[in-house]
């Protein structure tokens, strides 16, 4: 709607996304090299140390011997050592076989009309539902328990994830504008797949290679743990750690070292999985780099609102039911600040606008207001007065505050619980905090949906949210911020998530119910139209600061000062028209109306 | 199709709208229900074939395979015919399929026990030990994984953030054989509290049970850590702090109905592991269970035995996966709508 949030959102995304390696990656990328290092040469060096046997049988831990020695007085720490190799070498073929496999399925229906692509969705879900050990066990009684078996049972176990990976990547990345834009463009199909399908894909292809490397080697370590995997003489982990499990009553270490390994193995891929899904995600950084953006040439405007500030400091302040002095705003440990000492007021029965782009600081100031900050924020300020409570920064928010204030949130379909009724919602707050008995309650919540205009009030108490349509949930929001009565409503942009044709509606309810109640309203928007039509008085918010406050007389007379003021009404200028329209239509009896 | 619009329409259509909601439920339920049993259906007749066909994959002849290289033609004759190998294709399936609904699995070539003898005297305990790790999994996993979320989410800490990654991390590489020889050589070996073997009773099940739940009681902690952490930043909670209620009733009404929900969906998963680790577990403590049971028959090849524990098995995981979904769209109806429109 205007252009200034417009260029703000720009500004931040051409901050340098960097891609930069988590410590996490790196630690998982070294302890994979030491293990690959291991694969290579431990055979190699200890090979036949782990094969000869001596005198000392089943013997604990010593100097020569680390972890022990096994029923032929072989070195466990060394055999252990020398098993890396054909640990690894199993748990990579199986990994191969899992991406070329599932990538080969999902890839065939990806190219396969609608009807296949239905059957195969269907078989890979059946593929999926059996559980991994129950294919390796299948498999192994078929061709007998052996290392070659077991790999290629478990390869094909844990194929259909790839499959379902790949498939739902594709489905979802082939449908975008980039790749619709590619064939428009008659770029050939085989070059769209590689250079726009596959980067996109490649990298939680990646994440999810690690996590069934490190799967795989711990699920065929186990099959040849209970005897079905690798079989003497030669070793694996698996193998080393069911006779150690066979001699524990003489030395317990003889266990341990595999185990060990196994466990640091799947760690390690777990730390290089995390570590690729950091890096993937460029997103992740570039919002940081948002985060900090500097308020840079705010430095006068800063001082111009301070002195205003000041100057309404000194107005009399008996009859507001929302006072506000020197508010500030800011992360816990951050230094940019988010709302820079701003003051303003709200009296008895006034609606007052606070006006503002997306970031400029108003949704925090009403929740500061609300005291419903998330514990990350923190704020300060010479005074917060609410609906008669006085409010030191840290203190305890008294219970009766619920019932003083009223709040309105943006989004309908996110701020009613989707879990619970309808009922049990609306009346909650009156039932712990007044202690009204359920039938009351719920009696007192119909006449609220009622007075909200919500239709069939009695039927929406048994609903749950999702079963309302957007409109209908934010009366009904409106009908819960009204079962107590509250001195004071706070609607932080309750129109945003609506139909324009539902947005007229809302707005003259909370206006119309402001009037009749004698309640003071505080409407947060970016719509300065919107405001202008239904509030007494007006505060506009620039980067945290409040530059302008205006009598909604002086609005429309657009006798304003601060150049961003002037910028959001020409902004709006293309709206005027329907601003006019509407203000038009909430100084007459509106239509529909007339027709109710 | 707009799950809001839907319904609203529907009842608005209706003088008494309750009724109609009623049975726009009803409807959704069976269709969902249906859906769920097709695709158990499906399961077990893949298992049904699957079994069937193993005897008729193995490399080789089945039978000599059974009796070994020194048997004489004769017998490797007579373990034809028990097996049904010489009758045609489609009469054998027929006995098979006709055995399966009259309990029939057919006898050990080892104990020579009728299969579902064994399998009913094995089953119980593999049972016991997979619910024991079902416990296991919901008593630590579900208020670990709420406690850590609200205590970050009140103070943020790294001390309280990074002591539980280590720890869910180490657990949840661990292997339920690992975590199962851990605890053998801890609590068994050197304190004595529990016995090596697994033995008899409760007592026996103990070790085993936390072997096979650690590890998902880890997964399950994060996977509602995280879920609780998200759900704690929605609007609704906001709209539920704005009641300014106690944070128990704030957790048991408002996040914990979210958390199970999203919770149990990912948790499925688990379940099914579950099964698979008991079948390893039972082989750390040398339980007579399905699991030490399948591995003894696949070293011996008696095939009869075979097919009808992984029958039971794969059975059991299906029903599980049944189990889930029933329970998912009790608690959260939302999903019926999807189920019907998949």
């Amino acid at each position: 709607m205007t252009s200034v949030p417009a260029t703000a959102a720009i500004a931040i995304s051409r901050a340098t996304p960097r891609r930069r390696i988590s410590p996490t990656l790196v630690v998982g990328l070294i302890g994979m090299t030491i293990l690959l290092l291991l694969a290579i040469f431990a055979p190699m060096l200890w090979g036949r140390a782990a094969l000869e046997g001596s005198a000392a049988l089943r013997e604990g831990p010593s100097a020569a011997h680390w972890f022990g020695t096994d029923s032929q007085g072989r070195d466990v720490l060394l055999r252990t050592l020398v098993a890396t190799r054909l640990t690894l070498l199993m748990g990579i073929a199986a990994t191969v076989i899992s991406v070329v496999l599932g990538g080969l399925v999902g890839g065939l229906l990806i190219v396969s009309g609608y009807r296949l692509r239905w059957v195969g969705g269907r078989f890979i879900d059946l593929w999926l539902a059996l559980p991994p050990i129950l294919v390796a066990l299948i498999m192994t009684a078929i061709f007998g328990p052996n290392a070659v078996t077991v790999l290629v049972a478990i390869g094909i176990a844990f194929s259909p994830q790839f499959a379902r990976l790949t498939n739902n990547l594709a489905a979802s990345i082939g449908t975008r504008d980039f790749v619709t834009t590619a064939h428009l463009l008659g770029v050939p199909p085989v070059r769209v797949f590689f250079r726009h399908i596959v980067p996109n894909i490649a990298s939680p292809v990646l994440v999810l290679t690690s996590v069934t490397l490190a799967t795989s080697i711990v699920t065929m370590s186990g099959l040849s743990f209970i005897g079905l995997g690798v079989q003497q003489p030669a070793i694996d982990w698996g193998q080393l750690l069911a006779s150690g499990l066979r001699d524990i009553y003489q030395n317990p270490s003889a266990a341990l070292a595999p185990a060990i390994f196994i466990v640091l193995t799947g760690l390690i891929a777990a730390l290089v999985g995390d570590g690729l899904v950091h890096l993937g995600e460029p997103r992740a950084t570039r919002i940081g780099a948002g985060h900090q953006a500097p308020g840079a040439g705010a430095s006068s405007d800063q001082r111009a609102a301070e002195l205003r500030a000041e100057r309404e400091g000194v107005e009399d302040a008996r009859d507001r039911v929302l006072d506000v002095r020197g508010l500030r705003v800011g992360l816990a440990h951050g230094s940019t600040p988010l709302v820079r000492g701003i003051s303003f007021f709200v009296d008895e029965g006034e609606i007052v606008g606070l006006v503002g782009e997306s970031g400029s600081g108003k949704s925090v100031t009403a929740m500061t207001a609300a005291r419903l900050l998330p514990p990350e924020l923190e704020w300060s300020a010479d005074r917060l007065t609410v609906a008669g409570h006085e409010f030191e920064p840290g203190g305890e928010v008294p219970a009766a505050f619920a019932l003083d204030l009223g709040v309105v949130f943006q989004d309908p379909s996110s701020c009613f619980n989707p879990a619970r009724k309808l009922g049990a919602q609306l009346t909650e707050a009156i039932r712990v905090h007044r202690k009204v008995g359920k039938l009351e309650a719920e009696r007192l919540a119909i006449e609220k949906l009622r007075e909200a205009r919500v239709t069939l009030p009695e039927l929406r108490m048994r609903q749950y949210p999702h079963e309302l349509s957007g409109g209908m949930r934010q009366r009904a929001m409106i009908a819960m911020a009204l079962m107590t009565m509250p001195r004071m409503l706070i609607a932080d942009e309750p129109t945003t998530a609506l139909d324009v044709t539902v947005q007229a509606d809302v707005l003259r309810l909370i206006q119309q119910i402001g009037t009749e109640h004698g309640m003071s309203v505080l409407l947060i928007s970016h719509d300065i139209d919107l405001v202008a039509a239904m509030c007494d008085r007006v505060y506009v918010m620039y980067r945290g600061e409040i530059i302008e406050h205006l009598t909604v007389q002086q609005l429309r007379d657009r006798e304003v000062s601060h150049p961003y003021t002037v910028k959001l009404l020409e902004a709006s200028a293309s709206t005027a028209l329907a601003g006019a329209v509407y203000r038009g239509s909430t100084a007459a009896t509106s239509i529909e109306e007339t027709f109710a | 199709m707009t799950i809001a619009v839907v319904p609203e329409r529907a009842t608005d259509a209706f003088t008494d709208g309750s009724s109609a909601a009623r049975r726009e439920s009803a409807r959704l339920w069976i269709g969902y229900l249906l859906g769920r049993l097709a695709g158990l259906v499906g399961v077990v007749l893949v298992l049904v074939i699957i079994t069937f066909l193993l005897v008729k994959l193995v490399p080789g002849d089945p039978a000599r395979t059974i009796v070994g290289l020194s048997a004489t033609p004769e017998q490797v004759e007579i373990v034809r015919d028990r097996l049904g190998l010489n009758d045609p294709f489609f009469v054998q399936a027929w006995h098979y399929v006709s055995g399966l609904f009259t309990g029939d699995l057919g006898r050990s070539f080892v104990t020579q026990q009728h299969i579902i003898e064994m399998i009913g005297q094995r089953l119980p305990l593999t049972a016991s030990v997979a619910l024991g790790g079902l416990l296991v999994v919901l008593v630590i996993g579900f208020p670990i994984g709420i406690g850590i979320a609200m205590l970050e989410h009140r103070k943020r800490s790294r001390a309280v953030s990074g002591s539980y990654n280590t720890v869910v991390g180490i657990l949840g590489a661990m292997p339920e054989y690992i975590t199962g020889t851990v605890l053998v050589i801890v609590f068994a070996l050197t304190l004595q509290w529990f016995p090596v073997q697994g033995g008899q009773g409760l007592h026996g099940l103990v070790l085993p049970a936390l072997a096979v739940g650690l590890a998902p009681a880890a997964a399950l902690s994060r996977i509602v850590r995280n879920e609780t952490r998200t759900i704690l930043s929605k609007e609704y909670i906001a709209t539920a702090r704005s009641k300014r209620i106690s944070s128990a009733r704030l957790l048991l009404g408002h996040v914990l109905p979210n958390v199970a929900t999203s919770a149990l969906t990912m948790g499925g998963i688990l379940l099914v592991a579950l099964l698979g680790g008991t079948v390893i577990v039972e082989n750390v403590f040398n339980l007579p269970g399905l699991g030490t049971q399948i591995v003894q028959s696949i070293l011996a090849s008696d095939y009869p035995a075979i097919q009808g524990i992984i029958l039971t098995l794969g059975v059991l995981a299906a029903l599980v996966n049944l189990a889930i979904d029933v329970v998912l769209g009790l608690l959260d109806p939302r999903i019926l709508m999807k189920g019907a429109a998949a």
